[in-house]
Order: C-alpha cells, then sequence, then structure tokens
C-alpha cells in the first residue's frame, strides 16, 4: 500500500515537473529564436530612426515610428481600460456582493468578451470608427483596443478583488465606513499588487495585438503628432516586414519581434517594483 | 446612565430555511461584561453580527425580530447604518489591520469622524495606542505596514482602532482565539479597565475566559438561549441537562 502510494507521488511530481519545464523551455526557445534570426538586423538606428526611403526594400532607417506608435496606442488604451474597468470591478464587488444572480451574469458575459478574437473587435471598430466619421488614427486605434482589453482588465481586477478575506471588510464595515470607503481605502490598497498585474497583462495584450489595430490606427512611416493622425505599430511592423520576400527585410522582422519583446519585459520589470513597494501593506 | 442598552426581542436568523437563530429574547446591561457562551456552530458569532448588521454583506439570510440600541431600532432599514455601526467597536476571532500604516490604522476611524486636524489627530492615536498598551510597543515605527506587528499586536491594534471610533460597545468574536497565552492575558486586561466605560459583548468558548470577565453570561446551544444569569449561577449551579453537560466536559 505504501509502495503504491510512493509511486503514485513519484508519478504526478515528475508529470507536474515535465509540464512546468516544458513551459519554461518552449518560452526560452521561442525567444532564442526570435533573436537569433533578428540579431544581424538590430542595431542603434532600428530604435532611433523612422523608416526611411527605401525602408521596405532594405534601405536606411529603423522602426521608432512603430515603437512610439505602440507606446502611445498601449498607453491610451490601457489607461482609458483602466479607468472604466477599476469602478466596474469595485462596483461589483462592494455593491453587487449579495446580488449573486447579476454578478454571476456579469462575470460570464466578460468571459465571453475576453474570448472574442481581436479581429472582431477590429472589424467592430472599423464600423464604429465610420459611424463617428473618424479616419484610420491613433484615437479609432485606442478606442478599438481599449474595447479589447477592457473585459480583461475587469475581470483580473474582479478576481484579486474576490480574495480580500472577509475578515477584512467585516472590519472595515464595523468602523463605519460607508461602501465608498471601503471600495477606495481598503479594496483598493489591499489589491494593489494584483491590480498592477492586472494593468500589466491589459497592456501587455494591447500592445501585442496586430488584428485589432490593422484597420483603425492604419500604418505611417511617421511619429503620429495628434489622436488624429495614423499611427504605426509594432505587430504590424513586424507583419509588413515579414511578408517581404527579401531576407534583409525579414530580419528586420524579427529585430522588430526581440524589440517588442523587450519592451513588454521593461514595463513588467517596472510595474513589479512599483508594485512590491506595496505590498508590505497587504494583509493576508 | 445604567440598565439596558441592547433589547433584542423575537429574533430569528435562518439561512435558506435552516435555522441559525431561534427566537432570541435578550437584555443586555450598559457597562457590564456579557459573555455568549456555547459550542461551535450554535450561532454566537450571527447573534453578534446582527448587532451591527454585520449580517448585510451576507447572502441569503432571513431575518426577523427586533434589536433595540437605546431605543433605536437596528434591524429598521431606514436607520444609518454607519452611525449604528459606530456605537459598536468590533473585535473579531484573528485580528485584521487595515492595509495601512499603524498610525493610519487608528486615524482612519477618527478621520471617518471628521478629525482632520493633524496634531489632534496625532494626539488622539497616541492615547488610544496607550489604552492598549501598544504604544511603546511601536512608538519608533508609527508609520510602518500593520501586517509587520505579531497577532498579538495585531490584536491590541484593532482594539485600539475599534475604540477610536469612540464607541459605546465593544463586540469581541473569541478575541483571544488566535492569540498567545501572554497576548491573551493582555487582552482580557484591556477588557477589564475598559468596562467602566464601555458595555462589552464577548463570544467565547473558553470557560475559564468566561468566568474571569464575565458580569452575565449567556448559554446558547443550536440557535437557543438554554440558560442565563450571573457566572456564580450559571457555573457553579448549572439547571439546564445541556449547560451541566457542556461545563462538566469543559473543564
Amino acid at each position: 500500500m505504501l509502495r503504491r502510494k510512493q509511486i503514485e507521488e513519484g508519478v504526478f511530481k515528475t508529470l507536474a515537473a515535465l509540464a512546468t519545464y516544458l513551459i519554461i523551455a518552449v518560452l526560452l526557445f521561442l525567444i532564442v529564436v526570435i533573436f537569433k534570426q533578428g540579431y544581424r538586423a538590430l542595431d542603434w538606428d532600428m530604435i532611433t530612426k523612422v523608416p526611411q526611403g527605401g525602408y521596405y526594400f532594405g534601405g536606411e532607417g529603423g522602426i521608432l515610428n512603430a515603437i512610439i506608435g505602440s507606446f502611445y496606442l498601449a498607453l491610451g488604451a490601457t489607461g482609458l481600460a483602466f479607468i472604466i474597468g477599476l469602478p466596474v470591478a469595485l462596483f461589483m464587488n462592494v455593491f453587487l456582493i449579495r446580488h449573486r444572480f447579476w454578478l454571476n451574469r456579469i462575470r460570464f458575459f466578460l468571459d465571453v468578451l475576453w474570448g472574442v478574437p481581436s479581429i472582431v473587435y477590429g472589424a467592430f471598430g472599423f464600423t464604429l470608427m465610420l459611424f463617428l466619421g473618424l479616419r484610420a488614427s491613433l484615437l479609432a486605434g485606442i478606442l478599438t483596443v481599449t474595447l479589447l482589453i477592457v473585459p480583461i482588465m475587469i475581470r483580473s481586477i474582479d478576481e484579486v478583488l474576490r480574495t480580500v478575506p472577509k475578515g477584512l471588510l467585516e472590519s472595515a464595515y464595523a468602523l463605519g465606513s460607508t461602501r465608498t470607503e471601503i471600495a477606495f481605502k481598503v479594496f483598493f490598497r489591499q489589491a494593489l499588487p494584483g491590480i498592477v498585474t492586472a494593468i500589466l497583462l491589459s497592456f501587455g495584450r494591447g500592445i501585442g495585438d496586430a488584428a485589432s489595430v490593422l484597420f483603425t490606427a492604419g500604418y505611417t512611416d511617421y511619429i503620429p503628432t495628434s489622436l488624429s493622425q495614423p499611427a504605426a505599430t509594432l505587430p504590424l511592423a513586424i507583419f509588413f516586414q515579414l511578408s517581404s520576400p527579401i531576407p534583409a527585410v525579414q530580419e528586420r522582422a524579427y529585430a522588430s519581434a526581440v524589440v517588442l519583446t523587450l519592451f513588454i519585459l521593461i514595463i513588467s520589470l517596472l510595474a513589479r517594483l512599483l508594485s512590491s513597494k506595496y505590498k508590505e501593506h497587504t494583509i493576508k | 446612565m445604567s440598565g439596558s442598552i441592547i433589547r433584542i426581542q423575537n429574533l430569528n436568523v435562518s439561512h435558506k430555511g435552516i435555522p441559525i437563530l431561534k427566537d432570541i429574547n435578550l437584555t443586555i446591561s450598559r457597562n457590564k461584561v456579557t459573555v455568549i457562551l456555547g459550542p461551535s456552530g450554535c450561532g454566537k458569532t450571527t447573534l453578534l453580527k446582527c448587532m451591527n448588521r454585520l449580517i448585510d454583506i451576507y447572502n441569503g439570510l432571513d431575518i426577523s425580530g427586533q434589536i433595540h440600541l437605546d431605543g433605536e431600532e437596528i434591524l429598521n432599514r431606514k436607520n444609518d447604518l454607519t452611525r449604528i455601526r459606530q456605537k459598536m467597536g468590533l473585535l473579531s476571532q484573528r485580528p485584521y489591520p487595515l492595509p495601512m500604516s499603524i498610525f493610519d490604522n487608528v486615524a482612519y476611524g477618527l478621520k471617518i469622524q471628521g478629525v482632520r486636524n493633524r496634531t489632534e489627530l496625532a494626539d488622539r492615536v497616541e492615547y488610544y495606542l496607550k489604552q492598549v498598551n501598544l504604544w511603546p510597543e511601536v512608538v519608533d515605527r508609527l508609520k510602518s505596514p500593520a501586517s509587520r506587528l505579531s497577532i498579538g499586536q495585531q490584536q491590541r491594534l484593532c482594539l485600539a482602532r475599534g475604540l477610536a471610533v469612540e464607541p459605546e460597545i465593544i463586540l469581541a468574536d473569541e478575541p483571544t482565539s488566535a492569540l498567545d497565552p501572554l497576548s491573551s492575558t493582555c487582552i482580557e486586561e484591556q477588557f477589564m479597565k475598559l468596562k467602566e466605560q464601555y458595555t462589552i459583548l464577548i463570544v467565547t468558548h473558553i470557560m475559564r475566559q468566561a468566568r474571569r470577565l464575565a458580569d452575565h453570561v449567556i448559554f446558547i446551544y443550536l440557535g437557543e438561549i438554554i440558560e442565563q444569569g450571573p457566572p456564580a449561577e450559571i457555573f457553579d449551579n448549572p439547571q439546564h441537562p445541556t449547560t451541566k453537560e457542556y461545563l462538566r466536559v469543559g473543564h
């Protein structure tokens, strides 16, 4: 009997470890491949210059237009999604907490929205854009990506808020706090590290998505100076360059992918650093 | 003022048809320590949570009956909930300091009451921390997170936080069950000191604690009040067979 349990434990442990290492290996493999394909094209010009004449045929220049464009777009969309998402998540967890029926339906609805493919948002954003009389622009791109990441933002914050201990809420209520005070002084502070993660998740999704910005943000070789101008984005820069038959341009596509990956890495590290400052206040 | 501060009439609480509290009728005297005794799951905590309407945040509970505090009906939804709750300080089973600094934890209740002046805040935070004997231990780290305190210190911090709201009643739900003996003794000593100014209601299943602290003991079993009276009567001459059994096994 004991022998059987030991085998059971051993098998399960091996399986779990294997799966874990496999995931890490795949991630490393992916980064190595992209880096290997693109490192030759990666130079200072690449990240400091906009495309010059003939860039897409191997000419001079870089992808600064796409780097800045993506940054503006993701920042704008994440900001908007946060402004919409935080109150919604707080409302669900503070005011709707006794209305299980509605809460379950809202969560289901948001999960469905989370699963909708981004090209659908792209198409919807395009229709919306025409309806509002906008051209393909930074603004239209920001609005579409916001739609795409709002469900992610709400549900991630929601999941974090659900882990706030009931005892902490009771204590705060017992002190005579109003629900608004509970929402912003207790829930928000307690969940802050998790909220940072939620923002990060949304930001990553927003900056990495190509399909939703294809029709809405457009593409340009210039850095946008206003919301009504079109904006280039990194995923589309990768897409266009990779479609080229010229090997040197394809290499640049991989280099752009490296830039995008590093971008997300740096943002993640910064956010972790910020949230660890607040983590010590969290009540377990 | 003396006499009764809380009067409970025909209180029934049930969850999805299953009764938790059955026909509770109770009077709680002002400036006395009332101990609610009984085995786990008998409804002690629910009774406590009815008093400051913490049950409001739970789903699917049916409540009927009346709870009068100073002649005001607590269960009436029209009454100002935050004001009712501010009349009662809660000390829960395990301490839950707020996710902020030690100072801000105590200042939180003061700010809710509208104290804004910085020197006044500082003075009163110091006063309440001294009242629970925590001041010397935290004086040089008031700005550090409350989560870093030991669990015994956290419980005293929660008591100070509760007192800062200036309640009339202290509700304590097994306040020492998560604490070591030294911290427990410390909390008990606070209660002995506080009972001159406050009405204290303690839920416990530790009989020795009940005997040490109580002016009045209420024994609850399966959602019903089985017996109540002064500790001398309940502990030395219990009338009801269940009380007898509980006391016999517990000692």
